[in-house]
Formats: C-alpha cells, structure tokens, sequence
C-alpha cells in the first residue's frame, strides 16, 4: 500500500533579482519600527558619539531618539514656524537648525532653550551645519546665500551670494575647516574656501540639487537632483564621474554606508535604492510606503532611518546573529508529553531505547482534498493559499493536477458568482505569465464553456470577462510584434553573416557524402 | 554456413504470474500462481520462488488445491491435459489426458474424485462457446491416465474462471454469462436462470463479470461491468428470488471472494482498492486503498488470515487480515508496449525498461526478479480508464551508470504533447537514483532519441536528445554559478543543432565519444561534440535512416545505419560507403563488449537474426524466424563470468547474452547448450528449505521437534541417546502422558525444591555427578556408535534405569522423586553446555 504522492509543485527559476550577499546583508532587519511625526520627516542626523541618538527634524519640532527608543528622549518645540535640518556637533553636544522664519538657532542638547539665535538671512534656512573646527556654522537659505557664523560671539563671518536661486543642500568638509560645499535649485554645486570671498569650484548638476555628500576621504561628492545621482571626483577639478538614474522622482536624499562600500538614495518614488560605490550599479532596493525626504543610517549600519511625506519615520533595526539563532531554535520541535512523561524536554539516555513512531506525512490542505477526490474543494483551498501566500504556482499546480485527472472541468463548475470572480481573477492576474499559461488557457476555456449560459446575469462577471478579452488581445497584439520584430532581427543577421557554401551532395552519387559547414547552427541556449 | 543446431532461443523468465487466480495453500506457507508453462510455488514470507512444477507443455490456465489432500494440487493446462502434484517436493504424481485444450478447472469437496473443467464447446461450431465439464478421475497407479468419463454440466458458460463458482457444500454451482446468472443443483439437476436487461434505466451495464458463493449461506454474490455487486438470494425458486445491490466500485468488479467464515466479502476492481464488506451489514466497508493497479483475482487462504490479490502489473500482494500488506511478489512488467528501449543498468547489470505506469523497472536477469521500481513520473496515479497518463517513454545510462536520464510525456486529446527530460544522479549513500535536474518542455515535439556520451566522465557528461520539432539539443553538466551555495552541479543546454529545417531521427555517440551521429530523415549527419561543428554527412536515399550505431573495438571507424530497404556500412576515415545489403532491418544493435552487431530483420512475417562483424563480409551468426512478427526491442546483456565456447557459432555468446522482447511481449534470449546443462545442475542445488524460520527460539526447540517428528517413523522411541541428555530429559518429562503424572502442583515445587538444594547438592556430590556424567558420556558414545552402525532402529535403553518409570508405573512418588533428580542432574548438565556454547 503505497501512500498518497502529493502534487508536484514545480520550481520555477526565480525571475527579477538574483539572492547575493548584498540582497542577505540588506534584508537581514528586522520588521521596521513607525512612529508618527506631527508633520513631514524632512531631516535625519545621527550623533557621532555614542549611543548615537537621533534628531528627527519634522514640521516645528525637532525630536532626539535614542537608539532603541519608541519615543523621543528630548524635544526641542521653540520653533515659530517650520524647522529645518537640525544637525549635531562633531562631539555631539550641540544641535543646529534652521527655521522658516530665517532664525537658525543653536541648542544645547541636554537644554530646552537655544543657546544661541543667528539672525540674518531673509529668508528660510534650509541649511545649516558645523565646520569640522566646530567653531563656525555654516547656513544656506532661500534667500540665494550662504553665511558662515562665529559660535562664540554669535557673530557673521561672511556672506556668499553666488547661487541664483535657493540654497538647499550643503554640508562642510571634515578634514579641512575652510571647506564647504553647497547645492542649489540654480543646478549648481559650489565649493567655497572660507579663507577667499569667492568659491573656488563650480559644478553643474542639470537639475535642481536636494542633496549633498561627501566621501570620507573627501575626494568624491556625491550630488542628487532630479531623478540623478551624481558623483564628482574633486580631486580632478569637479569632473564628473558617474551618473546614475535609477529612480523615476526626484531623488531626496543621500547616505553612505559605514564602511564606504555602499552608497544609498533615497527617492520621492518610495524606493531606497543601495549602490556598489566600486561599480556603481544597483545591489538592493528597499521599499517604503510614501515618498521618502529623508534617510539616515545608524553607525555600523545598524538601524536605517526613514523619513516620509506622510509624517511617518520607519526605523528598522539590524538583525543579530544571536537573535536569528534562538529564533530557529525555538521553532525546534521539542519531544512531546505524550512521548516522555518525564518531562518536556527529557533527553534520552544512553540506555533507554527510543521507539519510533512512523513518521506522520504531512499533506497540504490541497492534497488532503485530491486525496478524497474532493476536487472542488482542491480548487477552493488552491486559491485560499493564493490570496494568502501569493503563490500561483501552487493554484497553477492544483489545477494542472485536476487537468491532468479529468475534473477540471467538475471542479470549475458549480459556483456562484463570488467564486466565480474570484476565480477570474486568479485567471486575469496570472494567464500573462509564460509559466502559467498552458494551463489557464485550457481552465479559461472551460470557465467560459460551463457559464456561457449565464453570462449577462452579473455585471461584476461580464467586466472580468471584458477585461479578460482585452488582455488577451494586448497579448495577442504585443507576441505578434516580437515575432514581426524577431523576423527583422533574422533577416539582419542572415545579411551581415557572410554566407558560406554549405555543400549538399547530389543524391545520385553512390557514397552519397557531403562535407562542410553546420547548415544552421543557432547560438547557445541556456533552459533552467 | 553456422551450425545452428547448439543455439536456440529460450524463453528467459518474465512471464505473466498473474494470469489466473493464485492458491494458498492450507497452512498459508506457500502461494502457487500458473506463470507461463509452469506453476511457480512461492513462499508467502520470504517472497523467493522455492518451487517450479515443470511438465505442461502450454500455458497454464488453472491451479487448484486438491481438495481430499491439501498436499497436492491440480493443474490444467491449453495442452489438454491436469496434472497432479506434490507442491512441496515438486513431483509429479499423475497426468491425466483429457484431449481438448481447458481453459479453467473447479472442484468441490464435496464431490470426490470428480473436477469440473471448461473446454470449448464441441456442440456449435462457434469459438466463443465454452462448457463446463465434469471429469472423473480414474484412481489407478499409473503416471499416464486417459480420462473417458466425461459428462457435460453447462453448456454456454463463460470461459473467465472468476464467472463460475461453487456454493454451500457443493450443493449448487452458479455460473454467469453475459447478464445472465445460472444456477445448477447438483441434487435436483436442474438449472435456474436469471437474467438482467443489458442495459438499466440510467445507462449501467448490466453484464456479469465474476461470481461468488457464500460458504455457509444460500447466497450468491455477483460482480458487474458498471462496478455494483448484486446479493442474490432465494435462488432456489424460479420466481421468488431476491437481490440487493451494492454500489462502491466505479469500475467494473473484476473479482469477488468470501472469507471462509462468509463473515466478509472482498470486491477489487480497477481502482486498485480492497474493499471488505461485511456481510448482513454491507453498510460496513473498510477499504485497503492504493495497491498500485488494477486488481485482476483475490484469493483467500483456507483458514482465512490471508489475503492475496494479484494485479494487472504482475504482480501479487499477499495482505495480512485485511489491514496490512505482508508482502509482494512483482514479476517483470511488461504491459502492452515496451516505450523505452531495453537498457542495462551499467552498475547492478539489471534490465530496465518502464515498468508500471510512470516507473523504470530494474530486473534482474540473473535471479528473474525485480530489484526494484524507480518513480519517474511523481504523482499520483489515478486508476480511471481512458486518462491521459504521463508514461515513460524513453531512458538512457551514462557510461558508468551514475547518471540516468529520462523522458516522460503525456499526450493530451487536444492540446500540444507535455515533455519532461529528468536527469538522476547515482546516490552512493542511497545507492539508488536521485533527481537532479527537471527540464519541462524541452523540446516543442516528441523526443525520438536520447544518447549519453559513452566515454566521458562524469563531470563533463553529455546527453544529445533529437526531437521532432527539428532541433537536436545537447545537454552539458554545468557546475552551478559561484555565489549559490545551496544547490550543487545542474543540467543545461549547451547546444541546439539543426540541419536545413529536416526532422532528426535518431543520435548516436561513438564508443570513444569524439563523434556524435545524427539522422535527419534521409541524411546522415556527423558532428563533432567538442566544437559542436558539423563534419560530414552522408546519405543513401531512398528511406529515411532508423537505426545509427558505431562500430566498436577495432571496426571503431565504421558508422551502420539502416533505411527501410538497406543495410549500409560507412568508412569514417574516407567518407564514403563501405557495403550496403538490402534487407529490411527492424533494429540494429552493437555489443558493447565486442566487434559484434546484431541485426533483426522482418522477412515474410517473422523476425531474422543476423550477428556480424562490420569489417568482415559473412555473418557469425544467423537464424531464420526467431520469433514470429517483428523485433523492435532488443539488448545485449554483459555476463557475468566469461563463457568459454570455441565453436565459432557461439562464440558471439562468450561475453553478452542478447535478450530481446518479441511483439506478444515475452523475453526470450539465447542460450548455448552447454550452458543449458550448467543451468540445470545447478537449479538442482536452488530448493531451499524455506520451512519454519531461523530464530532463537527454533534452534532450541525445534530439533526436539524435528527429532518428535521422526521418532514415529523410525521406530519406538527411537533416537533419544543420539541426542543432548537434556532433551531426553525434557522429552521423557513431556512423553510421560499426562494421566500418569502427579499433579501440577505437586511436580512443581518437587521440582523446584530439587532445584534449590542443586548448589549445596553440587558441592557435596561432586564426585557422584562426575561419574555420572562420565557415563552418561560414555553412553552417548556408545548410543550414537550403536546409531549411526544400526541404523536407527536401536531401542531405547534406560541408562540409569529411571525411563523404565514410564510404562506401567502410575504416579508412585518415589519414582517420581528419583526421576526429577535424575532431570535435575541432567538439566544441570545440559545448562552447563548452553552456557559453554
């Protein structure tokens, strides 16, 4: 007596993204931690020192968290207006911000009051940031300026009206304290040298800039606007090196990963998308719930921060080894009451001898049905698993089975209009791909066979249908232009191959023998 | 030309053992089932074939347990004749003629000396009447009898043994035909008929398919085409009989059986389940579900603990009380149609063609049994006529049999042809074949032809199929890419070949595996795997090529193929035709272990065999209609040990055997005469004594048992001093009949007290008990001297003159007492000798 052999759910090979270290690395967090803002995220800065809180610049309010906090552990709430880019000091001490009613103000991060308030710009600070002596703070504005502040004496330095139109991103050079860069909506990058009145370098982006970032070392900046990312190598004079255009809205904002090895973006389209910074091309792609304005990453990547329009900052955590294992081995099955009553998790001895129980076969609930001949309910639970698991080859597979046992048609048959629909629905979502086609082509067929009768009673089934049809004429219309285009790709290839004389001996001779080329010998073929 | 009076085809097992309906013998030990021209004894425990009852010269067509001795059994047999044997040694006691040819045998105990057969009916001329006959047998000594006694029963019966079927004591017969249901009284001698329409109101076919009787009950039941079983009772008035329908089976009934209780009633049909109903409450069924295929016969053990059905894969499962399948004994399966061509396995040397539905068989023709089934196909079988199910449909092994590769498709009314190409590593841990790599749809047609590179390793293997839709595809073993860790080396394309839009044929490798021909249609064409170029291509039209093989050895530079006229022979070193023969060759083999090419030709409706060597103009071998009909499968098998024949005849024999499968699906091979005569002595030696099994417990008591067994025929008490004193301890204990000895109780603790002061006794007497056992040792001396110079017909002496107690003396306690020392002194003895062994 042989036992039941479930269905054989075949394994396709996996379409879109290969499975690379990358992909494991980047997917190796945790389900993300949301916490509602009271208005759109628009700035992210991480505490250079530990335990590397976080300040969230969100509509009039700048919030600090600390690592692994659901709530903030400080709030800053004195702003008149919205609040802008709130930046910590190297030493973490001191936080920056910058205001819509032009103010930029400087906190003391254990304090409530600004310390200091620089007024001068006419308009919105979009800008603000620390110089690497942490003396000076740098500020850019919609009102086309940038000024360099004295800390001390809450004094301005100097004032630079170079941009033509608002200033929107900037950050200033780590290694050198007379270096800043900054970015405007007039498509340029300058690079200013607070020892001279004028910048020294010019870039031109092509786009409104959002956003800046320089490379550790300082030789590469990186440039986002538009839908581009660009990077720079300053060393030779601002030439541009790469431009990437991955997404499909105005990129909003920039990171680096830890080690340098990596490069993100973060995008209006709702996508994060992380470069090879040795070969700039896409590794990973995250993606969010609404348009992202901000991100910022956790020393050692640890946690990746995210901003939305929505008002909703997403924190995802990174994945310990530790905690993965004792997931697993949780998940263990321990030996069961029934077997030891000597307790749950009574290991056998040496000397006890262990009886084996057959092992239980475990059968999906589908197989469960085909085993009894159920086979309208085999379809239902095929489906069930569809909508929950968003597997169709496990319903393509059941059917194919049912194909393949001659009830198809009895186990399409005999529902109502709720399953009907859904089972049109299944049939429109899917009879597209190549994989699944054969079979629900043949399932369609029949569904329109068994209900042909009734079709005019639903409105809701004769849109399916509708809609099926036209699908399928796309479909018809798109295999027919590739074969069109298929058949001009043969003609050009026959011509810019040089023919060669491929001897056929006359039939008559007696040895009947011929040598030369292959006929036609197509290129390689890879079948997975 | 060739002597051909040494070689002759000989059938090589195989043969259906499912023919008809198995017997068990009374003690449930054997199993006897007709296979071909002989009745095949097996055991019921260790599956192994103990016995083949050789004589019938035609196809067996009935066993049957001869009803006054359950030692013997009856067979009959197409050649016209029953004979009885002695199953468990394999004798033939007696042939009785009958002269027409029988297609089933019955009998009752009831009737003694008489068997009922089936012959066809001499009264009409038609072929398909049939009638049962009652035969007496005539009780004289001789071998040879010539029955004369033959009185007709029923005419117009139905030769299918499962129709006719004797009810309560042999007091009636029922006997179906058609729709119609007879029943004769043996007592009255008349015959009752009742019939159905052929058809009932909602379209089911009302047409008989097997009979039952219950064994205690005037109750008959019935099994139909359109799968219900019909309780026909009261069947001794014409008018008033009544029946009551059972409906489970959705096929037709194919056998019916009651317990010997008549407690159950078992149906089996196509859905291969066994069904138990329970009689007087049919509404209890247990089911024993998914046996494997069609069941074909059922059959009951006389004392009802086992079961037996045999399946339309030739094969029969032998179940324990309806709950537990025991054990299987699986003959080749042939089916209708071999699909796969016969293989090799390079590795267990087994045959292996497709088996069952969705399976390779692996069988062994050394030992005729089936190793094993290896599932190809994965799902489920569904038993249902007329499903499209996915077969077999081609196979092939790599040089060293580590990879097997196989094609499986299912032909849809309507839709295009679904293809699958697997691939199956050789698993050492396992030892059996693992799927590796699965390629749906690999080509757009049917494949006609699949070949492995013979002479690569297995790293760098290569499979070419060809298929219809007019591309050949090379198959490479490819290591998987560098950053997947988790699956090992899979199967890719390599290479898709064509040539001028033709249809490839068939695809060969050469034996070093640096040429790869392909035929498309009249058109030889000859590539080279290491670049994928095309070299050369031959052609000798008229017909497309069928058959392509390389010469092997030292004709390595000849390529053979065959068109529908002609035999041609090419020289791959100049291009050109060697020879050409005409003659319509239906296959083409080479061995693969020597020079030699067999060639089948179909000539004036029979098959031909011709065995040559390319290089050489006259054949080595040929015979005339080898088979009638055409030979399209074929193998030359390695053998095992080296035959060393110089007559220049056979010597194509020395190193493979060539198997091949005639169109009625029988395996026939051929067989020198020398070799006929090694097989014969040393069948002699194959009776194994399959008795009782070896366990602890047997070698303990068993010899008592055996010795027990003997003593009666050897002569009175006989045997005792041959043995361990022990046993003739314990016989003379459990000899003594029970109305003799004391009470239970009494003789216990006696016995036991003796026991307990055995230690104290042991030290203070160790002197006497040496003695004695000296003694006791010179006297099993002597005893087995006196044994093995007499003969056994020595009689008992009582060594120490305790056994005299025996005869007369009736419960003395003091004999008793004695007698239990002298047991406790002996036992003492004999646990001594246990403990030394």
């Amino acid at each position: 007596m042989a036992s039941f052999k479930p269905t054989k759910i075949p394994a396709y090979p996996k379409l879109g993204e290969k499975v690379t270290q990358d992909t494991l690395y980047w997917k190796n967090y945790k389900a993300p931690v949301q916490i509602k803002e009271f208005g759109a995220v628009s700035n992210i800065d991480f505490s250079p020192v530990a335990p590397h809180n976080f300040a969230v610049t969100a509509f009039t309010r700048i919030h600090i968290y600390g690592p692994f906090s659901q709530e903030p552990v400080k709030a800053f709430t004195r702003f008149k207006d919205t609040a802008y880019c709130g930046r910590f000091r190297s030493d973490g001490q001191l936080l920056v911000a910058g205001c819509e009613d032009s103010v930029v103000r400087l906190f003391d991060v254990s304090g409530k009051v600004a310390l200091r308030m620089f007024k001068g710009h006419t308009k919105a600070v979009h800008v603000t940031d620390f110089t690497s002596d942490r003396y000076q703070i740098l500020t850019g504005s919609d009102d086309y300026t940038c000024r360099l502040w004295d800390i001390p004496n809450a004094a301005e330095l100097n004032a630079y009206q170079e941009h033509t139109d608002y200033i929107r991103c900037g950050v200033t050079s780590k290694l050198n304290r007379d270096l800043f860069i900054t970015g405007s909506y007039d498509h340029t990058l300058k690079v200013f040298d607070a020892r001279t009145d004028k910048s020294v370098m010019t870039m031109e982006h092509g786009q409104p800039v959002e956003s800046l970032l320089l490379y550790p070392s300082e030789g590469l900046l990186v440039s986002a606007g538009g839908r581009y990312v660009k990077v720079w190598d300053l060393l030779k004079g601002g030439q541009p090196l790469v431009s990437l255009k991955n997404h499909h809205k105005t990129v909003t904002c920039l990171a680096l990963s830890s080690n340098g090895q990596r490069l993100m973006s973060a995008s209006l389209d709702r996508h994060v998308k992380v470069y090879n910074t040795t070969s700039y091309k896409m590794v990973h792609n995250f993606d969010y719930a609404a348009a992202i304005l901000s991100l910022a990453l956790a020393p050692d990547d640890e946690s990746i921060v995210v901003g939305m329009t929505n008002s909703i900052l997403s924190i995802k955590h990174r994945k310990h080894t530790e905690e993965s294992k004792e997931i697993t081995s949780q998940q263990r099955r321990r030996p069961s009451y029934r077997v030891f009553v000597k307790g749950k998790n009574y290991v056998p001895k040496q000397d006890d001898y262990l009886v084996s129980k057959p092992v239980k076969e475990h059968l999906a609930k589908y197989d469960k049905q085909l085993k009894k001949f159920n086979v309208s309910k085999a379809l239902d639970t095929a489906l069930e698993t569809w909508l929950r698991k968003r597997q169709p080859e496990i319903t393509v597979a059941v059917m194919k089975e049912l194909d393949r046992r001659g009830t198809l048609k009895n186990a399409l048959a005999g529902r109502d209009e709720e399953q009907l629909s859904q089972l049109l629905h299944f049939v429109i979502g899917n009879v597209v791909d190549t994989r699944f086609t054969p079979v629900l082509v043949r399932a369609a067929e029949m569904i329109l066979d068994i209900y042909k009768s009734v079709i005019g009673q639903s409105a809701l089934i004769d849109r399916q249908l509708l809609r099926l049809q036209s699908l399928l004429e796309t479909e018809i219309n798109l295999e027919r232009e590739l074969l069109e285009v298929l058949g001009m790709l043969d003609t050009m290839f026959a011509t810019s191959v040089a023919r060669k004389e491929v001897p056929y001996s006359d039939v008559g001779r007696s040895n009947g023998l011929a040598k030369g080329d292959a006929g036609s010998s197509r290129p390689e073929l890879q079948v997975t | 030309m060739v002597e051909q009076a040494e070689i002759r085809v000989v059938r090589q097992g195989g043969s259906k053992i499912t023919f008809r309906e198995p017997v068990i013998s009374s003690d449930s030990r054997f199993l006897l089932c007709a296979s071909g021209h002989t009745v095949k004894v097996f055991s019921t425990v260790t599956e192994e074939c103990v016995q083949e009852l050789r004589g019938h010269t035609d196809l067996v067509t009935g066993v049957l347990l001869r009803p006054s001795n359950h030692l013997q059994v009856y067979s009959c047999s197409a050649d016209g004749t029953v004979r009885l044997w002695d199953f468990t040694d394999g004798i033939l006691i007696r042939t009785y003629v009958i002269g027409y040819p029988i297609f089933s045998i019955f009998a009752s105990a009831s009737h003694d000396g008489v068997v009922f057969i089936v012959t066809a009916s001499q009264r009409d001329n038609r072929s398909d009447a049939f009638q049962l006959v009652a035969v007496h047998l005539p009780a004289c000594a001789d071998q040879l009898v010539e029955t004369t006694e033959l009185s007709a029963v029923l005419g117009d019966v139905s030769a299918n043994p499962a129709a006719i079927a004797f009810g309560r004591a042999g007091e009636y017969l029922a006997s179906a035909n058609g729709s119609q249901l007879e029943v004769y009284f043996f007592k009255k001698k008349k015959s009752h008929r009742f019939s159905l329409k052929d058809e009932n109101k909602n379209g089911g076919r009302n047409t008989l398919t097997c009979v039952a009787c219950h064994p205690t009950d005037d109750c008959v039941a019935t099994g139909h085409e359109d799968g219900k079983i019909r309780l026909w009772r009261n069947f001794s008035h014409r008018k008033e009989y009544t029946y009551s329908t059972l409906h489970w089976h959705h096929g037709a009934v194919a056998s019916l059986r009651f317990t010997p209780e008549g407690s159950n009633l078992l149906s089996g049909g196509l859905e291969s389940v066994l069904v138990q109903w329970r009689y007087e409450q049919e509404s209890q069924r247990n089911f024993l579900p998914r046996l494997g295929a069609a069941i074909t016969h059922i059959a009951v053990s006389p004392d009802g603990s086992r079961f037996c059905t045999s399946h339309s894969d030739n094969k029969i499962t032998i179940i324990q009380s309806c709950v537990k399948v025991s054990s299987i004994i699986q003959g080749l399966v042939t089916g209708d149609e071999v699909q796969t061509d016969l293989m090799v396995d390079p590795r267990s040397k087994a045959l292996v063609l497709n088996g069952k539905p969705g399976h390779l068989q692996f069988y062994s023709l050394q030992r005729d049994k089936l190793l094993f089934n290896l599932d190809i196909v994965q799902q489920e079988f569904i038993h249902q006529s007329g499903l499209d199910q996915y077969q077999v449909v081609r196979a092939a092994f790599d040089g060293s049999g580590s990879w097997l590769a196989t094609v499986e498709e299912r032909k849809q009314k309507a839709a295009e042809v679904e293809v699958n190409l697997k691939l199956w590593a050789f698993d050492d841990h396992t030892q059996s074949f693992v799927l590796n790599t699965t390629i749906a749809a690999p080509h757009e047609a049917r494949i006609s032809g699949l070949c492995f590179d013979p002479a690569a390793g297995s790293r760098t293997a290569v499979l070419v199929s060809s298929s219809a839709d007019g591309h050949f595809k090379a198959w490479r073993l490819a290591a998987p890419p560098a950053h997947t860790d988790d699956e090992g080396a899979s199967w890719s394309c390599d290479f898709v070949g064509a040539y001028h839009g033709l249809v490839p044929g068939c695809c060969s490798f050469s034996a070093d595996g640096s040429l790869l021909a392909v035929s498309f249609q009249e058109v030889v064409t000859v590539w080279s795997p290491a670049s994928w170029e095309l070299l050369a291509t031959l052609s000798q039209p008229p017909g497309d090529v069928r058959n392509l093989c390389f010469g092997r050895l030292s004709c390595s530079k000849y390529l053979l193929g065959t068109t529908t006229k002609l035999l041609c022979c090419w020289n791959l070193l100049t291009c050109s035709l060697e020879w050409s023969t005409s003659m319509e060759v239906s296959l083409l083999l080479a061995d693969p272990l020597s020079e030699n090419m067999a060639a089948f030709c179909h000539q004036d409706g029979s098959a031909d065999l011709f065995v040559f060597k390319p290089s050489e103009p006259l054949p080595l071998f040929s015979q005339k209609a080898v088979c009638p009909g055409r030979v399209t499968r074929a193998v030359f098998a390695p053998r095992e040990v080296m035959l060393e024949s110089c007559e220049e005849s056979s010597q194509w024999l020395n190193r493979s055997r060539l198997y091949f499968l005639t169109p009625q699906m029988d395996l026939l091979t051929f067989s020198t005469k020398a070799e006929e005569q090694s097989l014969l002595a040393s069948s002699k030696q194959l009776v194994i004594d399959d008795a009782v099994a070896m366990t602890p417990f047997y070698l303990l008591l068993g010899k008592h048992q055996r010795s027990g067994a003997e003593a009666p025929a050897g002569g009175p008490s006989s045997g005792s001093p041959a043995l361990p004193q022990s046993s003739a301890a314990v016989r003379e204990l459990l000899q003594t009949p029970a109305h003799v000895l004391p009470a239970a109780s009494f003789l216990c603790s006696a016995f036991l007290e003796s026991l307990l002061i055995s230690v104290t006794d042991d030290r203070e007497e160790t002197g006497p008990a040496d003695q004695e056992m000296e003694s006791e040792k010179e006297e099993e001396e002597e005893g087995s001297d006196e044994e093995t110079g007499a003969g056994g017909t020595r009689p008992e002496e009582a060594p120490s003159g305790g056994a005299q107690t025996e005869g007369a003396a009736p419960g003395l306690t003091r004999t008793q007492v004695r007698e239990l020392r002298r047991v406790r002194k002996l036992d003492h003895s004999w646990l001594a000798r246990i403990l030394d062994s």
